[in-house]
């Protein structure tokens, strides 16, 4: 089980991406942004980060980059994709899901340990978890609220594809305390909160973000 | 202007220079033409003027700053000492580790924003520059009076450099410390520290060795940035008319300076360069001198090779240009291309600009013509040393005889009220608001960050081997005794790594003071000097480098003086470390080390307007046997934290609002007790079972000892005093917040 981790310029949680995927069980593969090969990888996390500076929109230069035409081209063949924090934002712009990341609605970068709820354990990348089960694990971002239209947000909640929510207080004025979302067909989630920062209790406020890891190594083996 | 060359200089000799508005002294100017033996060039005297100035050439600061190395301990430890662009100690395992702390504070009253983001993107090229993976930040800052109009508008915008520069650069930030005093409105401290690890063969140094080695400029192109910000910005103060010496502050991309991280390590690790320096104050000037003068001695540059960000710039603006992210390697001819290939893969702008040469010559042309020909050395090393004259200021007899006059805390009410107004104390309060704006998680290795008493990072994750550091000054006390003051700060810092179970093992340092033209700074900062050398020397911890900043005053009031100490320290198994505070009920708790009446310099005496009487006296010989009793202790401490600034009642809060577990105790005299800062004291939490061993431990190191009480329920209760934990968090949490918004 090969899951792919990129690097971008500008990226910085890939070596934890891929340590976490490590932990979970599969074997961790680094795709370099210019790559115009995905290296027999089955599934592909991108991880947080400043890519490309951020410069223009977050994500939106990286969404040109070589190695993004062919996680695109597999993400609409099925192959589980997951998107971290600049991930998401990056699967946004590419148009594998829908709605965008702003501003944080306090303009103030935030990190804290963030309980979120597991709504929708049907992913490849949240089979682990239980349908509505609360975790905790890091929040680090500077634009992390959700922003969709109302005819998109209704859509999301119809299907089911919010997958995470806040719990508490909305920390960055995200739509419907949304933390995470999926694609209609379900291999391609985008998540604000950083589970691979969270895969022991030493370095992390739990090791419930692990959850992410072994999840994908259960939907491969199924 | 036209271009001015050696060969014009020769013959134009009595042509008049600016010498003054570059911050040069009639006598200085007279040395540079004594050593070129004619005027120098317009580009060479922009050169001497950034090189020669205060903040590059610790002109004022030199002669006290050599006890550093005439008093330094016996060490092992240190692999690469003062002088380099930052010191390297040996953790073991192979590991070595690299550490220094950076002033950038006029430039961050100016602009906080990108003052403050560039004083991180500074240092962390300064960690890079040895070799090291740059692991960890930490920003000691200070500011004007919480409440004053101006702080909310530096603060926020520092913290939100900090926060920005250092985020994008994937570096946790896992300490530091935010203080207020009104001497600091005007000439806010910004201070970063940067860690960094290698393995001990990695380590590179600035030199350019090997006549016919190439000199490659790589990172940003070069700009109009902070031109004559060095010398102009660190050395004046801000008055009246000088609104011509405040150039541009430098402006940085932390993603340029991540590609550049990234791109160097890549260079690194496959050992390309001879030497190796980055641009920062003073830009290509420092980078070609120091390189220049560490290794053969000569060197010729091509300075219209520079690649420009603006096209216009002339010779003296790109020579003294602070352009950001800037990196200038010695590499040999044999590895250029494979140096130039890496550079494309990160799309880093990579430049040959020149060559190593034998002799004793720094040789720049501009389109063929020389324009600079100086023996680097003169630039680089041999700048002025002033022996300025020192007197000790009159108020320190004045303020030393008087008595602090504070309302002790009595009645069960008053004690209340005292806990409360310390815990909301914006010195004191809870700083999340801050450290909320860091990002402390990125590349998986943060053990410990704030509110602990030091942050500590995990180096090797198959060892468990880990670093700790903390960073510390005592403003108060400094003032009323400095030379007390740095060995009570260095006593602090190496306690709050010795909590968690880290051994201390070097030290660093910011020095930030006023003028060094009034007598009495320069007593306070020669005091404070040698009160480090002294309190090295004796707890046996080198000092690998550090920085000075002078001129922090406003007309004729300069801040307190204010010795930032660095510590670090190494723990064989991050695993094992003590935590701060607790997390369950039935521990029971314990003060180790004696409590006297040392209200002078605390924050008690501070609200209330105290600023006299005398400060205590560091024992660190006590300390040391107290560092001992918390390494040995480590074994079964459930928790450990240090107590300084608001003593007891501030040690207490920190400690049950952690995990929000209560705890009761029983004490004699409670005012006093709560409210006094005696150093060299520690909260401990241990297991009943474990009273034996405590006892023991502490009688054999001749530690005080007493028994506090009992953790658990949901408040601190101190004798009848009973406060629940919500409305101790509320008086806590609520002072940032309601400043700032």
């Amino acid at each position: 089980m090969r899951v792919g981790v990129i690097t971008f310029p500008g990226t910085l949680d890939d070596r934890d991406a891929a340590r976490a995927v490590v932990v979970g069980g599969a074997e961790a593969v680094s795709l370099w942004h210019g790559d115009a090969d995905l290296k027999g990888v089955d599934a592909v996390v991108l991880p947080g980060g400043f890519s490309y500076g951020d410069y223009l929109r977050c994500g939106a230069i990286s969404r040109f980059a070589p190695v993004m035409q062919l996680v695109i081209e597999a993400a609409n063949k099925g192959m589980p994709v997951l998107g971290i924090c600049n991930g998401f934002q990056v699967l946004c712009e590419s148009h594998l899901l829908p709605g965008a990341l702003t501003r944080n609605s306090d303009l103030h970068f935030l990190c804290r340990d963030q309980e979120i709820e597991i709504v929708n354990n049907k992913t490849p990348w949240t089979n682990s978890f239980k349908q509505g089960e609360n975790i905790v694990i890091p929040l680090k971002n500077g634009e992390g609220s959700f922003q969709c239209d109302d005819q998109t947000l209704a859509m999301l909640e119809g299907e089911g594809r919010v997958i995470a929510r806040y719990v508490g207080d909305n920390p960055n004025g995200s739509r419907n305390l949304i933390a995470g979302i999926t694609n209609a067909k379900g291999n391609v989630v985008g998540l604000m909160p950083h589970p691979e920062h969270a895969i022991n209790e030493l370095t992390g406020p739990s090791a419930q973000g692990l959850g992410f890891f072994t999840s994908i190594l259960n939907a491969m083996v199924k | 202007m036209a271009l001015d060359t050696v060969a014009i200089a020769q013959s134009t000799p009595e042509n008049s220079q600016p010498f003054a508005e570059l911050g040069l002294k009639p006598d200085e100017y007279a040395r540079i033409k004594e050593i070129l033996g004619r005027r120098p060039t317009s580009s060479e005297l922009a050169m001497y003027s950034v090189m020669w100035s205060e903040h590059c050439s610790y002109k004022s600061s030199k002669v006290h700053l050599k006890q550093f190395g005439e008093k330094a301990p016996q060490s092992d430890a240190l692999l690469v000492g003062i002088g380099e662009n930052a010191g390297v100690v040996d953790v073991g395992q192979g590991y070595a580790v690299t550490f220094k702390i950076e002033s950038h504070n006029h430039p961050s009253f100016i602009e906080p924003y990108q003052g403050a983001a560039t004083g991180v993107g500074g240092i962390v090229r300064d960690i890079l520059t040895m070799g090291a993976r740059p692991i960890a930040v930490m920003d000691p800052l200070r500011f004007g009076p919480a409440d004053a109009q101006d702080t909310r508008r530096v603060l926020p915008g520092i913290i939100a450099g900090v926060g920005g520069y250092g985020n994008c650069l994937g570096l946790p930030n896992i300490g530091g410390e935010v203080t207020f005093d009104e001497t600091y409105a005007g000439n806010p401290l910004v201070n970063a520290l940067c860690v960094g690890v290698m393995k001990h063969s990695d380590i590179k140094l600035a030199k350019a060795a090997g006549a016919g080695n190439l000199v490659v400029l790589y990172g940003a192109k070069t700009g109009g940035d902070g031109i004559g910000g060095v010398s102009v910005l660190a050395s004046e103060t801000f008055g009246a008319g000088g609104s011509t010496k405040r150039p541009s502050v430098q402006v940085g991309d932390p993603f340029v300076e991540k590609v550049l991280i990234e791109c160097s390590l890549e260079i690194f690790a496959e050992d390309l360069v001879v030497g190796i320096q980055d641009l920062g104050g003073a830009g290509l000037s420092c980078a070609t001198s120091e390189l220049a003068s560490g290794g053969s001695g000569g060197m010729k540059v091509q300075l219209d090779k520079v690649p420009l960000r603006d096209p216009s710039l002339s010779p003296e603006e790109i020579l003294m240009s602070e352009s950001q992210e800037r990196m200038c390697a010695i590499v040999e001819p044999s590895n250029i291309d494979r140096f130039l290939e890496i550079c494309k893969k990160w799309d880093v702008t990579v430049t040959v600009i020149g060559e190593v040469t034998d002799g004793n010559h720094l040789e720049i042309t501009w389109n063929g013509e020389l324009i600079v020909d100086v023996p680097p050395r003169t630039v680089a090393h041999d700048g002025p040393v002033y022996n300025r004259p020192l007197a000790q200021p009159a108020y320190i007899d004045q303020v030393n005889s008087q008595k602090v006059n504070v309302p002790i805390p009595v009645t069960a009410a008053e004690v209340k009220a005292a806990v409360l107004k310390l815990a909301a104390a914006p010195n004191l309060a809870d700083k999340s608001w801050v450290t909320s704006q860091y990002d402390k998680y990125v590349q998986g290795n943060t053990i410990q960050s704030q509110p602990d008493d030091s942050g500590m990072v995990r180096v090797d994750e198959t060892t468990h081997l880990g670093v700790a550091i903390s960073t510390d000054a005592n403003a108060n006390w400094s003032y009323l005794n400095p030379y007390q003051g740095a060995k009570l700060a260095l006593a602090e810092a190496a306690r709050n790594i010795a909590t968690a179970g880290a051994r201390p093992l070097a030290v660093t340092n910011c020095l930030n003071f006023g003028s060094p033209e009034d007598p009495g700074v320069m007593w306070q900062f020669a005091e404070s000097v040698r009160g480090l050398a002294d309190g090295c020397l004796e707890m046996g911890l080198p000092v690998t480098g550090g920085n000075v900043s002078f001129y922090n005053q406003t007309g004729s009031v300069a801040i307190l003086p204010t010795p930032v100490i660095g510590v670090l320290g190494v723990i064989q198994d991050v695993r094992t470390r003590t935590p701060m505070s607790f997390t369950h009920a039935g521990l029971d708790l314990y003060l180790v080390g004696e409590t006297h009446e040392d209200l002078a310099g605390s924050e008690w005496a501070f609200l209330h307007n105290q600023r006299v009487g005398q400060s205590p006296d560091a024992d660190l010989q006590r300390e040391m046997r107290l560092i001992e009793l918390l390494l040995e202790g480590n074994s079964f401490f459930a928790a450990a934290h240090d107590l300084s600034q608001g003593g007891l009642s501030a040690g207490l809060t920190e400690m049950v609002l952690r995990h929000k577990v209560g705890v009761t105790i029983s004490l004699d005299n409670p005012g006093i007790c709560l409210l006094s800062e005696t150093p060299g004291r520690v909260l401990v939490a241990i297991d009943p079972i474990d009273t034996r061993k405590l006892e023991e431990l502490a009688a054999k190191n001749s530690i005080a000892l007493t028994k506090l009480g009992t953790t658990g329920g949901d408040s601190l209760i101190i004798n009848d005093v009973i406060i629940s934990l919500s409305e101790l968090s509320i008086a806590h949490t609520s002072t940032f917040p309601k400043l700032f918004g």
